[in-house]
């Protein structure tokens, strides 16, 4: 792999974009052969695995330039191979199949997911050297010191507001615009903040709020119309606790596009009849929006909700960028990433862990809402 | 059946996994590569990574050309804003530099007790004993072994001023504290504005000029014994000698009277770049003003101050005063350059770098200085340099490293400054320090 990167990083900077994008594609269609194609039974799948017996054991050889590694692979692989084949004929979703080929995720998920979450649980009862056990002490020095009870509560702060907040801008704006002239173009216009990156958005929105002295020329835009109105300049971004706040406002303006694009679609979902006959009830609008509407896209609010929670719970770039932490802006994720860049791998885990605790009930509503949605259909 | 197993099992697996993703992010191995073992092998290029950039990387590179074609070295040098965040990344990552360039002895020291940083060679080790004082070799090492040896030093502390104006309002140079606050009095009294000015911001590193009055302050005031157990916390920043310097930088940074000349209120300290009361110092609005050494480049800058330093020039700077008459203790700041690998080139560019050869080859370029004994000062590009070399040189002079330099990391460049920001925005004092207190590593 690093041999493939220093060759890559010879070439001239143009010939390097396609080839970075070939072999990310080879990767991906690697993955979907595994995931989507090979399963099946039939000549064509028979032939692709019988390749797939010949040119793995080929890289190996080329890689290690062992015949013997290259043979052993051409075994394990010819065998795997045959056996999926002669069992892809009792059908899909046999057991067998399942573990064959759910196997490299789960092995993946395993070293990139699993591993360190054990680990990292262990390392938040365990000193900055990891050397000895030191009990709740980690977790006692967040709860006991200003920084980091501050820093626990902002970003409850965050997961309290952001959702709520986006998600009633983006079901308002969704709903105002439904079937509205220009649909389309009010739709880009919300939606193109979620194109932009979290700390190109800070960066923008780090000189809406920049401030200049009073009489100064304001470059600020915020600022510039608080001087219009013939208001004095104020350094949003450095007045706690209102300065969370306007950091918050990023992430809002970043979100409410993607609550605003799944709520439009769900909306879009609720059937015509149902409005009419509510309509014919005597209901108003309003009344139509509460009763039909809302219980309509109830699980499409359940997924905004909490995605834009788990987005908010882990908000670090916004934080990062605009304030770095300072005036008591700081929230779990920038203070998991100061503590552990500081060689404090134990706080460091300890928030990770505050933080996973937080993230857990979010998650487990989620994937029960999704059980509830399966048992239905 | 089985399938329908399969699909009862999979909400738990998926909220494991979706929940340990948010975990993923922070998991590291604390099993270092690297460290005192042998590391790099000789393969003729010797990479270097620090945080001198622009201009003046190309005047380290300049620096050292003529040495690298004579020994058959190529150095790679590298550089980076982020670099206090990256080294210990890259470090713990496996991917160290073969040579880094700290701008923090606490930081080099954060990495050798890890043991990322090879012990100094022999050589290295000679030239350090030879070219510089013991409290500089202090800088380098980390319990009792010697891990790297300076490179560069600034002499900080030094108040800007303009000489004409000093004499239009009939004030001279002041000897103590209290003739500083004093003058300070004064020029209020006769311009009717606030006599200094002072940035202290800088991005995510905000807060750090702060920091340097502190230490000044604290120097100054309980002096040298105090500030060494200060920097080694063996006593807290609670304690009545930190306070009382804090006390004593708050006449002046919190007065509203006094601050912040050119830019507006005391609060206007912290939205201020650092660079910028260099154009107020050029225009005369701004009477006073407080930084290292190295600022004089920002008043020279036509695009930001345009003014000249020198002593009979538009500004020059005097020392901050002691608190009694005749003090000689000054606060600086330098690179020390440590060792990842110990292969024979990384050695030798280590050697060279460390000699005195390399300190008047870099310093002739212009703009920095050094503290190796074997320095010219004729060499100094600048009246100011001339003098901060003399200062460095002075058997007299009680010289200490900037001490948020030589904290760890998590207070020297992390609640110290955003403490200093809190504590310009009028939280209390006793609660900024105990703040400070509490962040401190726990071992």
């Amino acid at each position: 792999m690093s041999a493939f990167l220093s060759w890559i990083a010879t070439l001239p900077s143009l010939a390097q974009i396609p080839l970075v994008l070939l072999a990310f594609f080879a990767v991906i269609a690697l993955l979907i052969f595994f995931i989507e194609i090979a399963p099946r039974s039939g000549r064509k799948y028979t032939i692709i695995r019988a390749a797939a017996c010949v040119l793995f054991p080929a890289l190996i050889f080329l890689a290690l330039g062992s015949v013997l590694w290259a043979a052993a692979a051409a075994a394990v692989f010819g065998g795997l191979f045959f056996l999926l084949d002669y069992r892809s004929k009792q059908g899909a979703g046999y057991l067998f199949q399942l573990v064959g080929f759910m196997s490299p995720a789960v092995f993946l998920l395993a070293i990139g997911l699993i591993y360190p979450t054990i680990q990292t649980t262990i390392q938040a009862f365990m000193n900055s050297r990891g050397t000895r056990f030191v009990g709740l002490e980690n977790f006692i020095w967040i709860f006991t010191q200003d920084t980091g009870i501050r820093t626990v509560l902002n970003t409850v702060v965050w997961v309290l507001i952001v959702p709520t907040v986006s998600t009633i801008f983006g079901l308002a704006y969704a709903v105002f615009i439904d079937k509205s002239r220009g649909e389309k173009i009010f739709k880009i216009l919300v939606f193109m903040p979620m194109a932009i990156s979290f700390v190109g958005a800070s960066i923008i929105w780090r000189f809406v709020y920049a401030v200049r002295p009073e009489g100064q020329e304001q470059i600020g835009l915020l600022n510039q119309i608080v001087v219009w109105m013939g208001g004095q300049p104020v350094d949003w971004i450095s007045n706690s606790p209102w300065n969370t706040f306007f950091l918050i406002v990023v992430l809002i303006w970043i979100q409410t596009g993607f609550a605003m694009v799944i709520l439009s679609a769900a909306i879009k979902g609720v059937p015509a009849e149902q409005l009419e006959a509510a309509e014919l009830d005597g209901t108003n609008a309003w009344q139509r929006f509460i009763n039909v509407t809302v219980p309509g896209i109830r699980s499409s609010l359940v997924v905004v909700l909490t995605t834009i929670s788990i987005a908010s719970l882990k908000v670090f770039d916004i934080v990062r960028t605009m304030t770095a932490g300072a005036n008591e802006t700081s929230v779990i994720a920038n203070e998991m990433y100061s503590q552990w860049q500081g060689f404090e791998v134990g706080r460091s885990a300890a928030f990770a862990v505050v933080l996973f605790v937080m993230v857990l009930p979010i998650v487990v509503y989620n994937a029960r809402q999704i059980a509830k949605q399966r048992e239905i259909r | 059946m089985i399938s329908h197993n399969f699909r009862r099992a999979l909400v738990p697996i998926a909220t494991l996994g979706v929940a340990s993703m948010v975990l993923t992010g922070c998991a590291s191995g604390t099993s270092g590569t690297g460290g005192p073992g042998d590391a790099g092998e000789a393969d003729g290029v010797v990479t270097i990574y620090g945080t001198i950039a622009d201009t003046e990387a190309e005047l380290l590179e300049e620096s050292w050309a003529d040495w690298e074609e004579a020994n058959d070295i190529d150095i790679q040098y590298e550089s980076s804003k982020e670099f206090e965040a990256q080294i210990s990344i890259r470090a713990q990552g496996g991917n160290a530099p073969d040579i880094a360039i700290f701008p923090q002895p606490g930081l080099l020291g954060d990495l050798a007790s890890r043991d990322y940083i090879q012990p100094a060679p022999e050589g290295v080790a000679a030239n350090v004993a030879e070219y510089w004082s013991e409290d500089w070799a202090a800088y380098g090492t980390t319990g009792d072994t010697l891990y790297g040896a300076p490179l560069m030093a600034s002499v900080k502390g030094f108040v800007w001023y303009s000489p004409s104006q000093f004499a239009e309002w009939g004030v001279d140079v002041p000897e103590t504290w209290d003739d500083l606050l004093a003058l300070t009095q004064t020029i209020a009294d006769e311009t009717g504005t606030a006599p200094w000015c002072a940035g202290f911001g800088s991005d995510a590193a905000t807060g750090w000029p702060g920091t340097d009055w502190v230490e000044d302050l604290v120097l100054r005031e309980a002096g040298a014994d105090t500030y060494d157990k200060w920097v080694s916390h063996e006593i807290p920043f609670s304690d009545p000698a930190i306070v009382s310097a804090f006390d004593s930088v708050g006449d002046i940074l919190l007065n509203p009277d006094f601050v912040n000349a050119g830019f507006g209120d005391v609060k206007s300290i912290n939205s201020t770049p650092f660079g910028d009361p260099a154009r107020a110092l050029g225009d005369g609005t701004c009477a006073l003003h407080h930084q290292a050494s190295f600022f004089d480049g920002f008043i020279q800058d036509p695009k930001n101050g345009n003014a000249t330093v020198g002593p009979d020039a538009d500004i020059w700077a005097f020392v901050t005063p002691s608190v009694e008459a005749g003090g000689n203790a000054v606060t600086g700041g330098g690179e020390i350059v440590g060792a990842f690998s110990n292969d024979e080139e990384t050695i030798a560019v280590q050697e060279y770098l460390s000699s005195a050869e390399w300190a008047n080859s870099r310093v002739a370029l212009g703009g920095v200085i050094s503290a190796n004994n074997g320095l010219d000062p004729a060499n100094a590009s600048s009246p100011i340099l001339q003098q901060a070399i003399e200062i460095l040189q002075n058997p007299d002079t009680t010289f200490r490293f900037d001490a948020s330099d030589l904290m760890p990391g998590v207070v020297g460049a992390g609640s110290f400054w955003t403490g200093m920001v809190d504590w310009v925005n009028g939280k209390s004092t006793e609660e900024v320090l105990s703040t400070i207190d509490a962040s401190w590593p726990s071992e």
